[in-house]
């Protein structure tokens, strides 16, 4: 007979397993990808060109267009995203229109990343002409990480006590001055964070630059922002099944990997850690 | 003078909020403008066969149903794997854990929401599906189950963060009633505390739903790809992002086969937002109260 104590305590066990399971699940994807992409870095593979469709050297290009789809996306969408949420959380009265744009920012964050891919060859590509180029798919990218920046600049700006505005307001500034004195120097950590969780999105999304920039195989640096380029998720997906070799050129797709997961990690765990140094650093 | 300048900041401020309005807008319009011409040529009930042949010598066959059969099926053996997984780790997260494992646990599910969904479809590739293989003795290991699975892990951060949110909000006072009238740690959080924070919770399921419906890299490369009508979980399917994902660098714009791919792409799109609606409709009235 098992006491009920017992049974507790069993009960409780199964929960933490089952919460274990899927941390150690996903450990051992991490670690599997470090221990066999680890041996494939090195300064030809993270600095050279691919040869031989990807089957040997580095993926330089890939690397570089993964930088300028970002760095693109980012600057369409972080001054947007930082003025809605300035609009949203400073300016904006309780009502329809600011219903309607809540519920524009969540439908946006619930678009399949494949429809933002279809959105953006409608639009940028055909529609405006631009082509598969490196701003197609950077306005793509900046469009579909809007919803993160937004909410998280938000979440900053609410947490600015109410006093610091209304004792500038009460010295006599006007409301943009109150904003921009003393208010947004407070909130620009915590918006910032926002943003490096979006960039290590749009960094690892493949599905919208499918269609509307990334080259299958161009060994060669882009030139201008009309130019296509190769991009690291999508270098990883084509050596991984478009590849003739696919089998051989396994080591190749792991040190791809690898270097996809070390950036990714790295944009997030700077993003919770400047977090987390801002909350501390700042109790009202 | 700085009157007119305020004017002039607060009017680009409602611009710029109205970005996302309009972003939503554009999204809808452009792909309504793609897909239209379908309606009248080949017509809109060519959508509604059984079959997808979109390249042939003879007739070609635009049917949706087995791509929305394929979606359907991996998205609820996901489902059933999530809720379970992400429901119960929430509970430990929020309710078990002592501070020093929950410093861990959480900076963990955020860099797990991290990873890319294409390093998932590649682990997928190179290592589960050949343990599939192994273990249900197939011909290959591509089947709905293997992207069930991955896809399960990519939507449990979701369903884990949102649900936790839910659960830390009920208030301290119900759960110390519960424990002062004599009920168990256990009982307290499955009788108490899980009830009251259900909406919250279910809108998580909602959620992670969504993401499982519109992932697209994952299926394309674990599932097989194979275009037909199955409810075997270990049987190849193609969802409707994969068949998007795969045939839209190939098509002619403008053809039919290109019309159809917008049409599958406008299924999709409101088969998320009416998830996403009714999500955050719950979350809103739970937040109200």
């Amino acid at each position: 007979m098992i006491s009920k104590k017992g049974k507790e305590y069993f009960i409780i066990g199964l929960i933490r397993l089952a919460t274990y399971l899927v941390v150690a699940i996903v450990g051992y994807i991490l670690f599997d990808i470090f221990i066999k992409g680890f041996p494939i870095l090195n300064w030809e593979f993270i600095s050279g060109f691919p040869r031989r469709s990807g089957a040997e050297g580095g993926i330089l290009p890939a690397i570089v267009g993964t930088i300028c789809l970002v760095t693109g996306a980012i600057s369409f969408a972080f001054p947007l995203g930082m003025a809605s949420a300035i609009y949203l959380n400073e300016y904006a009265q309780q009502g329809r229109f600011k219903q309607i744009i809540r519920l524009a920012i969540s439908t946006l964050a619930g678009v399949p990343s494949i429809v933002f891919g279809l959105f953006g060859l409608g639009l940028f590509v055909l529609f405006f002409g631009f082509g598969a180029s490196i701003l197609s798919g950077s306005l793509t990218l900046a469009f579909m990480i809007l919803p993160t920046i937004i909410v998280s600049s938000e979440e900053a700006l609410r947490a600015v006590p109410t006093a610091l505005r209304e004792g500038s307001l009460a010295l006599g500034a006007s409301k943009w001055q109150t904003i921009a004195r003393n208010v947004l120097p407070y909130a620009l950590p915590g918006m910032f964070t926002g943003s490096i969780l979006g960039i290590g999105r749009a960094a690892g999304e493949t599905a919208p630059i499918l269609l509307t920039v990334a080259a299958f195989y161009l060994p060669r640096l882009p030139r201008s922002i009309f130019d296509q380029v190769m991009a690291l998720p999508y270098h990883l997906y084509v050596l991984a099944t478009q590849h003739p070799e696919a089998e051989k050129v396994l080591p190749m797709q792991y040190g791809t990997a690898l270097v996809l997961i070390l950036l990714v990690i790295l944009f997030n765990l700077s993003a919770i850690i400047l977090r987390n140094q801002f909350r501390k650093k700042i109790q009202w | 003078m700085i009157n007119w300048r305020e004017k002039i900041i607060q009017l680009l401020l409602v611009g710029a909020a109205s970005a996302s309005i309009l972003i939503v807008l554009l999204i809808f319009l452009s792909l309504g403008k793609e897909a239209l011409p379908f309606m009248s040529d080949p017509g809109i009930g060519r959508l509604l066969e059984y079959r997808w042949i979109p390249v042939s010598f003879k007739r070609e066959v635009f049917g949706i149903i087995p791509l929305i059969t394929g979606s359907v099926l991996v998205t609820i053996l996901a489902t059933g794997l999530m809720i379970p997984f992400g429901v119960l780790g929430a509970v430990y997260i929020a309710e078990i854990a002592v501070a020093r494992e929950r410093a861990f646990l959480k900076p963990f599910i955020e860099i797990m929401a991290g990873i890319p969904s294409v390093v998932i479809g590649f682990f997928g590739l190179v290592i589960l599906n050949p343990v599939l293989k192994e273990v249900f003795q197939l011909k290959t290991g591509l089947t709905a189950l293997s992207g069930a699975i991955l896809l399960a892990l990519m939507a449990i951060p979701t369903v884990i963060s949102i649900s936790e949110d839910a659960i830390r909000s009920v208030p301290k006072s119900i759960k110390e009633a519960s424990l002062a009238l004599g009920a168990s740690r256990l009982q307290t959080i499955f009788r108490v505390v899980v009830p009251a924070a259900l909406p919250g919770i279910i809108a998580a399921v909602m959620l992670g739903i969504g993401r499982v419906v519109g992932e697209t890299m994952v299926v394309l490369m674990v599932t097989g790809n194979a275009a037909k009508i199955t409810f075997n979980p270990v049987d190849s399917v193609r969802t409707m992002t994969a068949t998007i994902a795969a045939e839209m660098g190939e098509v002619a714009f403008g053809s039919d086969h290109y019309q159809a791919l917008f049409w599958v792409g406008i299924v999709l799109l409101v088969i998320t937002f009416t998830l996403n609606y009714i999500a955050q409709k719950v979350l809103n009235r739970y937040r109200m109260k």
